[in-house]
């Protein structure tokens, strides 16, 4: 809804509206700042701005010490790898209800979405114990499955909502030529679906990076990925800020970027469509 | 174009979805409510046993768990009136023609993107702390103690936390709600005399509505299962000021080893998510088009 009016007012408003943007953003920059400090003039006080020792022997020793690669590769095999299952279990499934809805379609698609409101904490014993019985704990492939598990349902409705974007006549239009059902996935439907197949692929792979409860709860430290790794990090262990803040950085760098190009498609993903 | 066997096939591709999910639901919540009438402690597992609802009973006479009950309320309702405020006044700001929007989105979405852990530490440590924290220096600046966050104002604290992750999320959906909106619309108003505020009320409120509804249903979903923000920073504390049901559950569970009290616990929070649940689903069917 974008209106004329006076330079006066967009400048002002321009300023406005960059106060806070920077405000909100002033927390990811500050860390980002304290990351380059020295441990000593991360915690100065009163806070050194440009006066600052600057270095980048933090990222060095982050990256050196603690594990953190493998922190690092864990975090990469869960998130993409919950992901693509996920994505191969629900795509026939979205492909079905979109295209061949059934009167009970909706209700189905309800109840998937239902399960997303069952709490954490209240199958976490059961899954500990299974877990535990089945030798999942501390596995990697044990997370691959619970976070594929878990966002199951949102992985479904997403592409449930690109595939009904797809014409139903050029499903019928090639069914007419003769296309077989594997043709018409392999030649009609994949080009089209692809775009909507990625973005949700992007956004889950988000979610999964950014969890924080399974992988506290059923990793210890062979397959804890790194939220689960700077969560055990909480207590403050002497002078760490700037090691603390390279640490988190380099654990949000890869989302943030990813995330920043797939703004558009998170407020379509996330409101399951609603919001476009 | 559904013949019979186009209708198998779906039935075919449908069923493995299906069935994780249901195993996934129901073979937990079995286990749970099998647990939630046991004494199984894993300290002393060999004393275990029928025990009918004790583990209830204790959940109900527990004052920790009212007060779980009532963090947990304030967390959500806390979060969902900054979030939602904050967002309308922001999205409306940032809609208005100003210079660098594709950037200043990027500035304003980044906080979404911040793992629940890393966004509780940074503020806790670089921002809320007593000594070393931004917020101290500001205190220190104009001449009066620093407060005591995590101790002194623990839900506030995590309540903050949370709604600078999730601000971002309202702030977009409610701005991509107002971009939507035909300028036509507002500038007929406006020619007519509406001032701002009836443009507001009258014009851009009832478009956003459906917006704003969708924001509180998804984001009251992972609200109630917030547990990563109290967990690296309170920890629950002190004493069980900051400590919310999920939080509750988790520390009968992981810190008293108590598995039946837990799980009694895990029962209480989905028959409660299930009324909540209710009310969503009837709320968001109505605004999904499935």
């Amino acid at each position: 809804m974008a209106r004329a009016q006076s330079p006066r007012r967009t400048a002002l408003m321009t300023l406005a509206a960059w106060s806070v943007a920077l405000i909100i953003f002033f927390p990811v920059l500050w860390m980002i700042l304290t990351s380059f400090k020295t441990e000593t003039s991360a915690v100065a006080m009163p806070p050194e701005f440009l006066s600052a020792d600057w270095t980048l022997d933090n990222y060095v020793e982050v990256w050196a010490r603690s594990d953190y690669p493998r922190f690092f590769w864990n975090s990469v095999v869960i998130s993409v790898g919950s992901t693509l299952l996920g994505l191969v279990i629900a795509v026939p499934a979205a492909w079905a209800m979109a295209f061949v809805p059934g009167n009970k379609t909706k209700d189905l698609l309800m109840w998937m979405l239902s399960t997303k409101m069952m709490p954490a904490v209240a199958v976490m014993i059961p899954l500990y114990l299974l877990f535990l019985k089945l030798g999942l704990i501390d596995t990697k492939i044990g997370l691959v499955i619970a976070l594929m598990l878990m966002n199951l349902p949102i992985i479904i409705w997403m592409l449930y909502t690109y595939f009904k974007e797809i014409p139903a006549e050029i499903l019928e239009a090639a069914r007419m030529d003769g296309a077989g059902l594997w043709n018409e996935i392999v030649h009609v439907l994949t080009p089209m679906a692809i775009p909507g197949i990625a973005s949700t692929m992007l956004l889950n792979v988000i979610l999964a990076w950014n969890e924080a409860f399974w992988t506290i709860i059923l990793t210890t430290t062979k397959a804890a990925p790194l939220s689960a790794f700077i969560a055990s990090l909480s207590a403050p262990q002497g002078l760490f800020y700037a090691k603390l803040s390279a640490a988190s950085a380099m654990a949000i760098m890869p989302i943030l970027i990813l995330g920043w190009f797939s703004q558009k498609q998170l407020v379509r993903g996330l409101t399951f469509g609603a919001v476009k | 174009m559904s013949t019979h066997s186009s209708r198998l096939a779906a039935r075919l591709m449908v069923a493995p979805s299906v069935a994780l999910l249901l195993v996934w639901m129901i073979v937990p919540l079995a286990m749970t409510l099998y647990y939630s009438f046991r004494l199984y402690r894993l300290i002393s597992p060999e004393r275990a046993g029928w025990t009918g609802f004790t583990n209830y009973v204790w959940f109900f006479q527990s004052p920790d768990f009212w007060l779980a009950m009532l963090n947990t309320l304030a967390l959500v309702g806390g979060v969902l009136v900054i979030t939602v405020v904050l967002g309308i006044l922001i999205a409306l700001l940032i809609d208005q023609p100003v210079k660098g929007q594709g950037v200043l989105r990027i500035l304003v979405i980044a906080p979404f993107f911040v793992m629940p852990p890393v966004a509780a530490s940074i503020l806790e440590n670089l921002f809320m702390h007593p000594q070393n924290g931004l917020f101290a220096a500001v205190s220190m600046g104009l001449g009066t103690q620093p407060i005591l966050f995590l101790q002194d104002y623990p839900m506030w604290s995590v309540i903050g936390i949370v709604s600078w992750e999730w601000l971002p999320f309202s702030t977009l959906i409610l701005l991509t709600a107002l971009q939507s909106l035909s300028s036509e619309q507002l500038e007929a108003a406006e020619m007519d005399g509406a001032g701002a505020f009836s443009r507001f009320r009258y014009i851009i409120l009832p478009h956003a509505t459906r917006a704003i509804t969708v924001v509180i249903l998804i984001q009251t979903i992972f609200l109630l299962g917030i547990f990563g923000e109290i967990y690296t920073t309170t920890q629950g504390g002190p004493g069980s000021a900051s400590t919310t049901l999920p939080y509750l559950i988790f520390k009968q569970a992981i810190v008293a080893k108590d598995i039946g009290r837990a799980a009694a616990g895990g029962i209480i929070a989905v028959i409660l998510a299930n009324v909540v649940a209710y009310f969503l689903m009837r709320g968001i069917g109505r605004h999904l088009d499935a």
